[in-house]
């Protein structure tokens, strides 16, 4: 069987910061990436990220991809694995893997999870008709592959990442007839909320779909109001034409591996769903299993990088390696970490993280 | 359709290859998911479900949901959003569980 030091699962921002961390430990990586590329969802972010300068604020998400793909490519004691899915965890640590097709076991000492999060989804009448994508599918067809995903669309949700969408879509050529969110307030930023309204996008608050018409595919919704007690107000229904309608709902973290190798598991609605309980170098219940990114919360990319750092140092220092100014540099992407969820935005961060800390510090 | 101009992306011309849906010859750009060189040719309804033969397309690109099967020169249940596109597939729709052979 195949071993290695630390095996990283997920190529995304916090995959690939991981690889990084741990391989200037000294530690052989193997990143494991079910995609033919790395980069997790950057490699369809074509907008500007907010965050702070040491994560790459004002590059794009294609970009800073790039940078970390490039990084990761300089380390002879990083194996990049593609095409490769992570099928299982188990008990006694092998995990087991679907290398292009053929069947594979590997036994790492550590291993940091870093899968990820999938699209949530929302109950209407016909929500299963083609034509209703996810705000991420509809981002991957035009912005990695350049195909129009439709001519005219609806989007639900307007928090950043339906907004920003909804931007692309528009500079891909697509147009936007309407931003519907169920809250009474739009959830994202406003700089991003104000360019979309400056180009005439209504964005409807407490507004649902109740049910999606067409018969092979979609052709319009049947919009509701929503009361302040979310519920339906009658007779506020209306319709509007689309070919399109794309779902920007929230994510939910990709756990399936945790869940199965057995990691504690809690329930936290502002991290986005189940996620790990961990203690501040991102190891879970098991000794062995590390966390980093929307996996471990749904966040952002930036914090997603820094978590990905912490973890590729830590779990490098528990199996003996270092590195000069180990505690140095581990303090200060620990203070960075705190500092990208310090305000009034990080308010509904910190209050799930404080439900899923355990423990003080593990060395 | 594919998307011509674009303010800050560009797209590779790329080698574009003929398969076949349901058997009307098509063409899309090598090694993209099917599913795009589908949407590139104005086709989004790829399959049908096995109980109530509602009809199925893509949902969420990255090999999730399963929502996409379709069946590839006589394999079913390949999900297309994750599937590269080659010379001369055979692409077909899927009605139902599908038939392995
Ligand atoms: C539209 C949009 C706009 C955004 N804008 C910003 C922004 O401006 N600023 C910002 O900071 N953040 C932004 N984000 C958020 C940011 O992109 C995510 O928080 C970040 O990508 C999370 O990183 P990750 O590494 O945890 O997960 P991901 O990027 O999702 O990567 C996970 C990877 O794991 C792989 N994987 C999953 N399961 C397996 C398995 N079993 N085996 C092998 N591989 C597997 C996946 O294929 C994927 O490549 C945005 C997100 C979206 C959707
Ligand atoms: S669209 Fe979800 S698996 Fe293909």
């Amino acid at each position: 069987m195949k071993r290695t030091d630390i095996a990283i699962i997920g190529g995304g921002p916090a995959g690939l910061c991981a690889s990084i961390a741990a391989a200037k430990m000294g530690a052989k990586v193997t990143l494991i990436e079910r995609n033919s590329t790395l980069g997790g969802q950057l490699v369809k972010q074509t907008h500007m990220f907010f965050g702070s300068q040491k994560q790459y604020a004002s590059t794009r998400g294609i970009d800073i991809c790039k940078i970390l793909d490039n990084e990761v490519n300089k380390y002879d004691n990083i194996e990049v694995l593609t095409n490769t899915t992570v099928l299982g965890m188990y008990e006694d640590g092998v995990i087991t893997l679907d290398c292009n097709g053929s069947y594979k076991k590997m036994l790492p000492s550590r291993i940091i999870v870093a899968t990820g999060a999938s699209e949530k989804y929302l109950p209407f009448a016909n929500n299963d008709l083609p034509g209703i994508y996810g705000a991420g599918a509809v981002q991957t067809l035009m912005n990695v592959y350049g195909v129009k995903p439709a001519d005219s669309v609806v989007m639900v949700g307007a928090g950043n990442i339906g907004l920003i969408v909804s931007y692309q879509l528009m500079q891909a050529g697509v147009s936007v007839n309407a931003i519907i969110d169920a809250a009474p307030s739009i959830g994202g930023y406003l700089v991003h909320a104000s360019k979309v309204a400056r180009l005439g996008v209504p964005i409807l608050t407490s507004t649902t779909v109740k049910s999606a018409h067409g018969k092979e595919y979609i052709t319009g919704i049947t919009t509701v109001k929503l009361d302040d007690k979310w519920q339906e107000i009658e007779g506020s229904e209306s319709y509007l034409p689309c070919d399109n309608l794309c779902i920007s709902v929230g994510l939910s973290p990709l756990a399936e591996l945790l869940w199965q190798i057995g990691c504690e598991m809690k329930y936290v609605p502002t991290l986005g769903g189940f996620v790990p309980t961990r203690d501040n170098h991102l190891k879970t219940s098991i000794d062995s299993v590390y966390v980093a990114g929307d996996v471990a919360g749904i966040e952002e990319a930036s914090s997603a990088m820094v978590e990905g750092s912490i973890a590729g140092l830590c779990a490098s220092r528990s199996i003996g390696l270092t590195m000069t100014d180990y505690d140095k540099v581990l303090a200060d992407y620990i203070e960075q970490s705190n500092s990208l969820r310090r305000g009034p935005v990080g308010d509904k961060i910190r209050q799930g993280l404080a439900q899923v800390e355990i423990g003080g510090q593990t060395k | 359709m594919r998307i011509e101009q674009h303010p800050i992306l560009t797209f590779p011309a790329g080698k574009m290859v003929k398969f076949t849906f349901d058997g009307k010859e098509l063409y899309g750009k090598e090694g993209e998911p099917i599913v795009a060189a589908l949407h590139a040719n104005g086709i989004k309804v790829i399959g049908h479900s096995h109980n109530k033969h509602r009809p199925r397309g893509l949902y969420c690109a990255i090999g999730n949901c399963s929502s996409c099967l379709a069946t590839v020169n006589g394999e079913p249940n390949v999900r297309t959003c994750i599937t590269p596109l080659c010379e001369g597939m055979v692409v077909t729709m899927q009605n139902g569980k599908g038939v392995i052979k």
